[in-house]
C-alpha cells in the first residue's frame, strides 16, 4: 500500500476584517490508497478546512500538500480545477446538486468536461446511476427525490468520473437514520469494491463506525484514536 | 448543445421575473425606436432640402416679407439660374386640425423642385386654371381630393373665404420628399390681394434660388445679400438645408429632449436586466462553486451567465422590434396627417435597437460574471443567500 494523500506540517488561516483567524496549524496526516477515514471533532474545528485542502478546492497558507502523486500546493487555478476533475470526487452535507437538471443530467456534468461521446458518456450515468440504486428515477428532478435518493445522486455525481480519492463532508448530516444507513452502505461499498480512497467528515458515531480509521480534530490539531 | 440548455432551464427559473424582465426589454425598445423615429424623421426632414438651392428671406424674420421687386434683381446675380417667389398661406381647411402646408408660388416652382413629379397633363390644367392647385399625393390620398375638386380655405394672413380648384396631384420622387403640400399661383393670390386690400400686394415671403454651381453659392448669397443691404427690406440669403434648420430649431430643444431620453431608456432598462441577472446569480453562488469544484472554468461561468443574459435581451428586443412596426403604424394613423411629412422606421433606428439589446445583455452580465468568477469556492459554498 502507498501513501496517496500527505499533508506535510500544513497551516491555514483565514483572513477576515485584516485580522488573521488561524484554523490549522502544522498540521501533518498521511492517507494510504484505499483507506476509508473518518474525520471527527468539534464544531470549528476545522475538518471542512482540512477536507477543502486535501480536496484542492482551497489553498493551504503554509506546507506541502502532495495528493494522488502531484504536489496541489503548487498548482495554479486552471491547473488545480483540472486535477480536481480527475482525481477527486466530492460529496456534500446539503447534496448541492443543480435544481434545473435532473439526476441523470446531474450526473453526467463532470463528463461533460471530458472528451467521451455522448453515447459513451450514458453508459457511464447509467451504469453509476444503476450502482447507487437509482436506474429507476434518473429522469427526476431533485425535488422529486427524498433526501437519501438526492445525496445517491451527489454520490454518483462524485465517482462517476471514476476518481481515485473521494471526499465527504457530513454525507449523512441532514438525512434520517435508515437513509443515512444505506449512504454510509454505498460508501462502504464504494471503498471495497471499488477501492476508492475515502475522507469523511462526520459528527454521527455510528458513521465513523463504518469507516477503517477514526480521527479526532480539536481546534486544529489532529488527535488519533484508532478503533 | 447543453449549454444552451442549461441557459434556458436557468433563464425560466423563475418565469415571473424573467416575463416582466423581457416586456420590460420589449417597451424600452419600443420607446426607443419610436422617440428614434420622430427623430431621424425630423433630422431627415432637414436632410430632404435640396443642396443646390438657396432661400433669400427677410433678414430679421421670414414673417416679414420682401418686394415681389427683388425677383428680376437676384435673377440678374451672376451664377443663379432661375428665382421663384413664395408665399406661405396659411389658412383652414374645414377645421383647424387639418395640417397641411398651403403655399402660393410662381409657376416655375416645378422647374427649381424636380422631387415633385407632376404630369405634363396635370401642369398644363394648372397653367390654364386661374385659381388651380397642385396637391400632394399624401394629403390627396389622405383627403379624397381628386383632380377637379374644389377646396375651400378659410384666410387667417389673408382673410377671407378662398376657393381652389385641382389641377393635378404631385408625386413624392423618393420617401424623404414631402407629399403633404399644396401649392397655388401666385398671380392668383397677389391679384385677389390687391383687389381686395389694396398695399398688401406684391410682397414675397421667400425667394427660391436655383444656382448654375453648388460651389458658389456662399459668394452668390453675400451678391444678393449686398443687392438689399440698407434697403427698407434688408435680406438673408442661405442654403435651403440651412434654412430647414432654422425653420425646425424652435423645436429642437423637445428634439434633444428626445434624443436623451430614447438613450436614458436604455440606460434604465440596462439597470433593470442587470438586477435580474444579480438576483440571479446571487441565489446560485452555491452551484456555481459546485460548477467551479467539478472543474468547470472561468468561460464556462462566463458562458453560463451571458448566455442567460443575451436570451433574456434577445428574446425582449426582438419582441420588441416584431412590435415596433404595427406601433409606429399605428402612431401615424393618429398623428394628423401633415404634422410630419413622412413617417417610417428607419434602418438606422432598428440597428440602434438591436445593437441597444444586445448591449444590454452584455452589460447587465458584467457584474454577475465579475462576481461569480471572483468567489471563492469555499465561500461560495458558505454562502447563504
Ligand atoms: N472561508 C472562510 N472564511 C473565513 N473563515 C472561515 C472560512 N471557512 C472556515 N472559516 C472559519 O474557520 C474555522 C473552521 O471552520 P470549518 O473548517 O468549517 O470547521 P468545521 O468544519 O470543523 O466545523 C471556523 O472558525 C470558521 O468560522
Ligand atoms: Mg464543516
Amino acid at each position: 500500500m502507498s501513501t496517496i494523500i500527505q499533508v506535510n506540517k500544513v497551516s491555514k488561516s483565514y483572513w477576515r476584517n485584516n485580522l488573521e483567524i488561524p484554523v490549522l496549524q502544522d498540521l501533518t496526516l498521511n492517507v494510504e490508497e484505499g483507506e476509508f477515514l473518518a474525520l471527527m471533532g468539534p464544531s470549528g474545528s476545522g475538518k471542512t478546512t482540512l477536507l477543502n485542502l486535501i480536496a484542492g478546492i482551497d489553498r493551504p497558507s503554509k506546507g506541502d500538500l502532495t495528493v494522488a502523486g502531484t504536489d496541489i500546493a503548487k498548482l495554479n487555478e486552471s491547473g488545480l480545477a483540472k486535477w480536481r476533475s480527475e482525481n477527486v470526487g466530492f460529496v456534500f452535507q446539503f447534496y448541492n446538486l443543480i435544481p434545473v437538471l435532473t439526476a441523470y443530467e446531474n450526473v453526467e456534468l463532470p463528463l461533460l468536461l471530458t472528451k467521451l461521446s455522448k453515447s459513451e458518456r450514458r453508459k457511464h450515468v447509467e451504469a453509476t446511476l444503476n450502482i447507487v440504486g437509482l436506474g429507476d428515477r434518473m429522469n427526476h428532478y431533485p425535488k422529486q427525490l427524498s433526501g437519501g435518493q438526492e445525496q445517491r445522486v451527489a454520490i454518483a455525481r462524485a465517482v462517476v468520473t471514476d476518481p481515485v480519492i473521494l471526499v465527504a463532508d457530513e454525507p449523512t448530516g441532514d438525512l434520517d437514520k435508515t437513509s443515512a444507513d444505506e449512504i454510509l452502505t454505498l460508501m462502504e461499498r464504494l471503498n471495497k469494491e471499488f477501492k476508492k480512497t475515502i475522507v469523511m467528515v462526520t459528527h454521527d458515531p455510528h458513521a465513523a463506525e463504518r469507516a477503517s480509521r477514526l480521527l479526532q480534530l480539536d481546534k486544529g490539531d489532529l488527535v488519533l484514536e484508532p478503533i | 448543445m447543453k449549454v444552451f440548455k442549461l441557459i434556458f432551464k436557468n433563464a425560466l427559473r423563475h418565469k415571473l421575473r424573467t416575463t416582466l424582465t423581457i416586456f420590460g426589454i420589449a417597451i424600452a425598445v419600443i420607446a426607443f425606436g419610436l422617440l428614434r423615429t420622430v427623430v431621424t424623421i425630423w433630422d431627415s426632414s432637414v436632410d430632404a432640402a435640396g443642396a443646390d438651392r438657396l432661400i433669400t428671406r427677410q433678414a430679421v424674420s421670414f414673417i416679414f416679407p420682401l418686394p415681389v421687386a427683388y425677383k428680376t434683381k437676384i435673377e440678374a446675380v451672376p451664377g443663379v439660374e432661375s428665382v421663384c417667389g413664395a408665399v406661405w398661406f396659411g389658412g383652414t381647411y374645414k377645421d383647424k386640425s387639418n395640417f397641411f402646408a398651403r403655399v402660393a408660388m410662381d409657376d416655375n416652382f416645378f422647374e427649381l423642385y424636380p422631387e415633385f413629379i407632376v404630369s405634363e397633363e396635370d401642369f398644363n390644367r394648372y397653367k390654364n386654371e386661374r385659381n388651380g392647385c397642385i396637391v400632394g399625393k399624401s394629403i390627396a390620398d389622405q383627403y379624397n381630393f381628386k383632380v377637379g375638386d374644389i377646396i375651400v380655405l378659410d384666410g387667417d394672413i389673408f382673410p377671407g373665404r378662398w376657393e381652389f380648384v385641382v389641377s393635378g396631384i404631385y408625386l413624392p420622387q423618393n420617401k424623404n420628399t414631402d407629399g403633404t403640400q399644396m401649392l397655388f399661383h401666385y398671380d392668383y393670390l397677389n391679384e385677389t390681394i390687391k383687389q381686395n386690400t389694396p398695399g398688401r400686394g406684391d410682397q414675397i415671403f421667400w425667394y427660391i434660388i436655383k444656382i448654375e454651381d453648388i460651389k458658389n453659392s456662399a459668394e452668390i448669397s453675400e451678391q444678393i445679400d449686398a443687392l438689399f443691404k440698407n434697403s427698407t427690406a434688408e435680406t438673408k440669403t442661405e442654403t435651403e438645408k440651412a434654412f430647414a434648420q432654422s425653420f425646425v430649431s424652435a423645436s429642437g430643444a423637445i428634439i434633444t429632449a428626445m434624443n436623451f431620453m430614447s438613450f436614458a431608456i436604455i440606460g434604465i432598462i440596462m439597470l433593470v436586466l442587470a438586477n435580474t441577472m444579480v438576483m440571479s446569480a446571487r441565489e446560485r453562488t452555491r452551484e456555481y462553486a459546485v460548477f467551479k469544484t467539478l472543474g468547470f472554468s472561468a468561460i464556462h461561468l462566463t458562458g453560463l451567465i451571458l448566455g442567460e443574459s443575451m436570451l433574456i435581451a434577445c428574446i425582449g428586443g426582438g419582441i420588441g422590434i416584431s412590435l415596433l412596426y404595427p406601433i409606429v403604424s399605428g402612431f401615424e394613423q393618429v398623428m394628423p396627417k401633415g404634422f410630419f411629412p413622412f413617417f417610417f422606421i428607419e434602418p438606422i433606428t432598428i440597428i440602434l435597437a438591436v445593437s441597444s439589446a444586445l448591449l444590454i445583455g452584455i452589460l447587465a452580465a458584467v457584474f454577475p460574471i465579475h462576481k461569480a468568477l471572483n468567489t471563492k469556492i469555499v465561500d461560495g459554498f458558505r454562502f447563504v443567500g
